[in-house]
């Protein structure tokens, strides 16, 4: 395996000294050369889902096939006394009822916390959790005899909220943790930060709430599992990450990993939602393993909200110092997050929430505590943006106020404020290319911002906020040296290219991608390119459709292996054409002598002719991130290969009759390095937008528990499309979309992620237009019409948490940042772990 | 109980002999009785294009033209579609032709995720016939029963608008794409 | 996939079929009209009927006859979608049009029957769920339980009529004829209404409502209806106005009906409130008067979207918009929360 610290990806400069990108005139720019790249080409997998002929995991059906459904907890909290399975397995129809006896290993997509059952052992854990399913020869049979299914429980108490989590230590809810209900507490500090804020001209303290919401992808999970004609067990899941579930099931299965094989068939969303490993996709296998018989599981749209691993609710209280200038001096984050009943993601969720603070603006301290709590709620885990919407929404509208307190255009602070190119922030983490500056610049034109801000007169107001995020997480799941993502390709003789690779195609386009970087590579037409992705038989692992990775690793992955293929058909060619390699061009098809493009071949040619000359073409091209330089503990949540920068302006109409917010116009601008096809870029981002909107205004996975004293019950307040409200055709405004194109050396020809980046900056965006329609500041999501009157309303103008309440932080890692002398280290790491002891003994004591 | 004069009753666990037309192709099959038309087109017939979000009538997911209505095929039983006339995503193309709003909505970016494409067509086609030049709010309009979660709609909408010109005659407009800047991280001012 | 129980099918091709099924059957029977409000309530299992009598082989029930000199006269299965698409009943019953094309969603209204909407059961989110998630709180006193939640000492449902049809109707003095073995009766829309969550109907189970009558609008009449909604599409009312006026030659009120719907189990009449208009011109400031007071009628409960608090408090704002609509050459459009229009 190549080094992976260094780039192999080709940036345009060295394309141009080598020749590995296109032919093209002489002269002209690396840009125009390109002959798929940047196309606004119709996506290579359009066909079959305009024609209704792609097939969703619901959409496959076998001969024979059983249906599962699942009997799941109505308590949220309990112990399980005794499930009786006889009436159910007595049902005409019905060929099996299995409870958790049968899966007694637990699992996780975190090896932190594997903490999930594929049917609950011995207690349930939140209303929703999956206890028994039944096997029946129809969908309808099983759910008549689910419901026959008895259940007894001895009901514990229920934590139905951070703050119930952190005063009641007993009944835990989980075993394992940093004590009592909580699941893990971090304390990290770069430089020192109280110091700071004590030399600061100013401290702003803030509190902000950000309501939990889910992803609600329109295809519920579904999964067919059977033995395949090959001795394999098959699992056809709707998962954003085969390679995870390929572990989990294996483990908990306890079958050889070789033996089983999972197809990622291209799923209908998934927004960070189907990205863990879940129990119904164990079982269904399980039941396939017990019947012989292929055994499909749709899920309801309740179960979906059930299986969740949304946005956590998190409430944040942020202090930011400010000098003279204007400049921070010291910032500081409190986060304390809602994590359902489950680890799911959530330990890097929580390091989430401090990680990228420091990407977009100088900070010359920093200073982060996150705390997760288990509550008796459906486990939240990554969306769109994982971790890092609820402190950039606080960050960026205690800016704002940072700047109405310093009388300064918040455009222009964030412009002169930007962090640097090539440049470590307070934590660690390495910046390369930036755009944040021109996403700024682009949007304050577009929406006439200089002379629009804080003039719109009552009732209308713009607002700005910017943000930046991951082209993939630095680092695997679970440790290893392996790369992140492989490609193979095939070269056949008729001159189809083959592309495997094990990603997950969940609607963002990443076949799309795949075709697209494999074909301008190899001077040939998308639709000569087949990809087959999503198959752990079939292709190289890729991790998985999750923290905006496939486009830059798979991306290089595929990079790598066309130019290999690239290199072989040269190799044969320059013989063939008697001139040196170098002089070998690639382009519509054909391959030819760049001084004599006349002198050539067709592709199909070439590819027969280094067939000959070497036997079967086929190459491989892998991908790995290199290290980063933060070495302390959680150091690992954050770095990235390149971060993408986002900027929007949002105008909003408030009425203050009734505190309803019209969004009427977005401007967003987004650093994506190289789009590799516009017309997909502009898909993500206004997606990006409209999901933003969504959680800016109106969605929320809230729960309702019912009065104590007559009732232990807390459920989900709205698990249905009708009630949980997205936004709709004839609530989205319009959206004007702008890219910024500054190639990352990094990325494949230079391409940044796209698909959750712009979400970040529209919850603050709309809350700081809010502020300037009518002068009050919600400080929290969503910005109901409720929480608007009740600013309006109140005294201080405002309406948002008001406190924090106490944790038993950790001792902090103190870790010095770059220019105070740091090396990425932790000075107090050693006895920090016996100090830690002490601290949980101390917090135990009564 | 007196019999009542009742033409047709399916009582619970019977099947029911459905014989109605699909895509112009008369189809005659015998289904659970309890089955709703979405359950019947993909699980009898196996026309899976067709697809479902929630069963309720919440998202869209599931629409149908019956009888030249657009319609829910999750709220519709199966029994009362004896003799009907369904269209489902898979006729909507004429032999290897896409239909224009098929081949705009591939141009234009309109499906991302593909899986509340099959709705939305039925959805814009039902619209087109009875609007052939429809203005940017009728075709919000028009699809303000299909929930879509990922691409904030303004690509369907275009999609659409573009169809309309293309079944007038006219010639197809080019995907709407974003304006491009370049520069980046030198950007700042100095 | 959520799916419908078993149940029996019937397909009377008659009324007189109909009627004779039901009064077999009794309440164990269900009538099927559109299926959008049955089906979904069946999947979740709030209703689980033996017997389902469907009413789309009735020709007699989709007759549509409209008339502005006398009358307007809709079988109960006309589809909302051909009201809203109807010229000459949006000319003459604007308030009416407006109600039918707000409803929920394109599909739902090419499916969904206005006998079916005034008939629509009504709605509680502690009532519209899964059978497995109304387990989970232990049933409530609409469907297997004994307590109504949203009130627990109270000894009745509060589940809440989120008709956009019915308060119109009501306004406009529509009546309605329900149908059983026994014979034919013709009431008043508003008397049609009862006010209990569950026995949400005056009509008998044995009846079939048939026909829904509205007079021709008087010389000067207007009307308006305004809903209250998260979204511009899909959503039920959490509450909804509507108003029909005679205007004189001068402006001044001569007659006045007011409903307000998706607040309690009933569409209300807001009498006062329209006893306050007589002899008065649409002024600010009698519409400010009378929309504090049907805003007192207005009294939501904590069981459908937005908090009660909110809804109470902008229940005046709508009811204002609402009369302001009925002002000669006013007529604006009323926004949902995002960006409708």
């Amino acid at each position: 395996m190549a080094d992976p610290r260094e780039p192999r990806a080709p940036s345009p400069a060295s394309g141009r000294a080598n020749g590995n990108v296109p032919a093209r005139a002489a002269g002209e720019p690396a840009e125009r050369s390109f002959q798929v790249l940047g196309k606004p080409l119709r996506r290579v997998d359009a066909l079959g889902k305009v024609t209704g002929e792609t097939r969703f995991a619901d959409d496959l059906a076998m001969p024979g096939m059983l249906y599962m459904k699942l009997v799941r907890s109505t308590v949220p909290h309990a112990r399980i006394l005794g499930i009786d399975t006889r009436k159910a397995l007595a049902q005409d129809g019905v060929r099996a009822v299995l409870t958790g006896e049968s899966f007694p290993l637990p699992f996780g997509i975190l090896p932190v916390s594997q903490d999930e059952h594929a049917l609950c052992l011995d207690k349930v854990r939140f209303v929703g959790d999956p206890v028994a399913a039944v096997v029946a020869t129809d969908e309808l049979t099983a759910e008549e005899a689910a419901r026959l299914v008895e259940v007894r429980y001895e009901p514990l108490a229920t934590i139905g909220s951070p703050e119930e989590a952190l005063r009641v230590a007993e009944p835990r809810i989980h075993s394992y943790g940093d004590g009592g209900n909580l699941h893990k507490a971090v304390a990290l500090d770069f430089g020192d930060v109280p110091a700071a804020l004590a030399g600061a001209d100013f401290v702003v303290e803030d509190h902000f709430f950000y309501q939990g919401n889910t992803h609600l992808p329109l295809e519920q999970h579904a999964t067919l599992a059977y033995l395949g004609t090959d001795g394999r067990l098959t699992i056809a899941s709707s998962t954003q990450t085969p390679h995870y579930l390929h572990r989990a099931a294996a483990k908990v299965l306890e079958l050889p990993a070789s033996r089983i094989r999972i197809i990622a068939p291209p799923q209908g969303g998934g927004f960070g939602g189907k990205t863990d490993p879940f129990g119904h996709e164990i079982v269904a296998a399980k039941a396939a393993l017990i019947t012989g018989r292929p055994v499909k599981i749709a899920l309801t749209r309740e179960e979906v909200f059930y299986c969740h691993r949304g946005r956590h609710p998190v409430l944040l209280r942020m202090r930011t110092g400010v000098d003279r200038s204007g400049r921070i001096v010291g910032h500081s984050v409190e986060s304390l997050l809602d994590g359902g009943a489950y680890g799911s993601y959530g330990v890097a969720s929580t390091f989430y929430t401090g990680a990228l603070e420091t990407v977009t603006y100088q900070m010359p301290r920093y200073q982060f505590r996150g705390c997760r709590t288990f509550t008796n709620k459906p486990p939240c885990g990554p969306k769109r943006g994982h971790g890092t919407p609820q402190p950039r929404f606080g960050l960026e509208v205690q800016i704002d106020k940072i700047c109405e307190r310093l009388g300064r255009d918040p455009a222009d602070w964030r412009i002169e404020n930007a962090v640097a190119p090539d440049s470590l922030t307070a934590n660690w983490l390495k910046i390369r290319t930036i755009g944040l500056v021109p996403c700024l610049q682009a949007v304050v034109e577009a929406s006439g911002w200089k002379s629009r801000f804080r003039k719109l007169g009552r009732g209308r107001g713009l607002g700005i906020a910017a943000s930046s995020y991951l082209c993939g997480a630095g680092l695997p799941i679970y440790w290893n040296q392996m790369p992140h993502s492989g490609v193979q390709l095939l070269l056949d003789r008729s001159g189809s290219v083959t592309a495997f690779c094990g990603a997950s195609e969940v609607g963002q386009g990443s076949d799309n991608v795949l075709a697209v970087l494999v074909a301008e590579v190899l001077g040939i037409d998308i639709l000569d390119v087949k990809v087959v992705t999503g198959d752990t038989a079939l292709g190289p692992v890729d991790l998985g459709s999750y923290s905006s990775r496939v486009t830059l690793m798979m991306g290089n992955a595929a990079v790598e292996a066309a130019q290999r293929a690239r290199e072989r058909l040269a190799e044969a060619v320059a013989e063939r054409l008697d001139v040196a390699v170098e002089h070998v061009g690639f382009g519509r098809g054909r391959v030819f002598d760049v001084g004599d493009p006349d002198r050539g071949m067709s592709f199909a040619d070439a590819v027969q002719l280094a067939e000959a000359k070497g036997g079967t073409v086929g190459t491989v091209g892998s991908y790995r991130p290199a290290k980063s330089p933060g070495r302390f503990k959680g150091a690992g949540v954050g770095p990235s290969p390149s971060y993408s920068y986002s900027a929007a302006v949002v105008e909003v109409e408030v009425d203050e009759q009734t505190g309803i917010v019209h969004v009427e116009k977005v401007w967003v601008a987004h650093d994506i390095g190289r789009a590799l096809n516009p017309v997909l870029v502009r898909g993500q981002i206004e997606g990006s937008v409209y999901m933003g909107l969504g959680e800016a205004l109106m969605e929320e996975q809230a729960f309702r528990r019912l009065p104590p004293r007559l009732s232990r019950a807390l459920v989900h307040q709205t698990p249905s499309m009708l009630e949980y409200k997205s936004l709709a055709s004839r609530d989205m405004p319009e959206v004007e979309s702008i890219l910024i194109e500054n190639p990352e050396p990094n990325g494949p020809f230079g391409a940044k992620e796209v698909g959750q980046g712009p979400l970040l900056p529209i919850p603050p965006a709309v809350a700081n237009a809010v502020y300037d329609a009518i002068r009050v500041r919600v400080d929290e999501v969503p910005i109901t019409p409720e929480k608007v009157l009740a600013a309006l309303r109140s005294p201080a103008r405002r309406y948002g948490p008001a406190s924090f309440p106490h944790v038993p932080w950790p001792e902090p890692l103190i870790v010095p940042p770059p220019w105070e002398g740091g090396d990425g280290n932790a000075i107090n790491e050693p006895g920090w772990r016996e100090q830690r002891e002490r601290q949980r003994e101390e917090a135990a004591k009564p | 109980m007196n019999a009542p004069l009742v033409p047709l009753t399916v009582a619970p666990r019977e099947k029911l002999r459905l014989a109605f037309t699909v895509n112009e192709e008369a189809r005659d099959v015998v289904v659970a009785s309890y089955k709703t038309l979405l359950e019947v087109l993909r699980e009898d017939l196996g026309l899976t294009g067709t697809k479902h979000g929630c069963e309720l009538g919440e998202c869209g997911a599931c629409a149908v033209i019956l009888d030249g209505e657009l319609v829910l095929s999750c709220l519709v039983a199966a029994m009362e579609c004896q003799g009907r006339c369904t269209t489902t995503v898979e006729g909507l193309r004429e032999g290897p032709r896409l239909h224009p709003l098929q081949d705009a909505f591939a141009d234009h970016g309109a499906a991302q995720c593909g899986y509340g494409t099959p709705g939305m067509l039925l959805a814009a086609k039902s619209l087109l016939e009875r609007t052939p030049d429809p203005s940017r709010d009728q075709i919000a309009e028009a699809l303000s029963g299909q929930i879509c979660r990922c691409t904030g709609y303004a690509q369907i909408f275009d999609a659409v608008a573009a169809a309309a010109r293309m079944m007038r005659g006219e010639p197809a407009p080019a995907p709407h794409l974003p304006s491009v800047q370049r520069g980046g991280s030198d950007g700042r001012p100095t | 996939m959520m799916r419908l129980p078993r149940f029996r099918y019937l397909a009377p091709s008659s009324l007189s079929e109909a009627t004779a099924a039901l009064a077999d059957l009794g309440p164990g029977a269900q009538v099927l009209a559109g299926g959008t409000d049955l089906f979904p309530n069946m999947k979740r299992r709030q209703q689980t009927p033996g017997t389902v009598i469907a009413l789309r082989g009735i020709a007699t029930l989709g007759a549509r006859s409209v008339d502005p000199v006398r009358g307007l006269t809709l079988g109960a299965l006309t589809h909302l979608s051909a009201i809203e698409h109807d010229r000459a009943i949006a000319a003459a019953w604007p308030a009416l049009s407006r109600a039918a094309s707000l409803v929920a969603t394109p599909p739902i209204r090419n499916m969904g029957t206005l006998g079916g909407n005034l008939c629509l059961d009504t709605r509680c989110s502690y009532y519209d769920q899964s059978h497995e998630w109304r387990t989970a709180i232990g049933y409530c006193m609409k469907k297997d339980g004994d307590t109504c939640w949203v009130a627990p000492s109270s000894p009745r449902c509060w589940a809440v009529s989120s008709s956009d049809t019915a308060p119109v109707l009501c306004a406009l003095g529509a009546e309605v004829t329900l149908v059983s073995l026994a014979g034919e009766r013709r009431i008043a829309a508003s008397e049609l209404f009862a006010d209990d969550g569950i026995h949400y109907l005056t009509r008998r189970p044995d009846e079939i409502l048939t026909e829904i009558h509205v007079p021709a609008p008087a010389e000067g009449e207007r009307s308006a209806y305004v809903k209250l909604r998260r979204r511009g599409s899909f959503d039920f009312p959490v509450l909804g106005v509507a108003v029909a006026a005679r205007l004189g030659a001068g402006g001044a009120v001569e007659a006045a009906r007011i409903f307000v719907g998706g607040t309690g189990s009933r569409p209300h009449e807001a009498r006062s409130a329209a006893e306050l208009l007589i002899g008065r011109v649409l002024d600010d400031d009698a519409i400010r008067e009378a929309a504090g007071v049907i805003a007192q009628i207005a009294k939501p409960l904590q069981n459908t979207d937005f908090s009660l608090g909110w809804r109470k408090t902008v229940a005046r704002e709508y009811a204002a918009r609402a009369l302001r609509e009925l002002v000669p050459g006013e007529g604006g459009s009323v926004r949902h929360i995002s960006m409708d229009s």
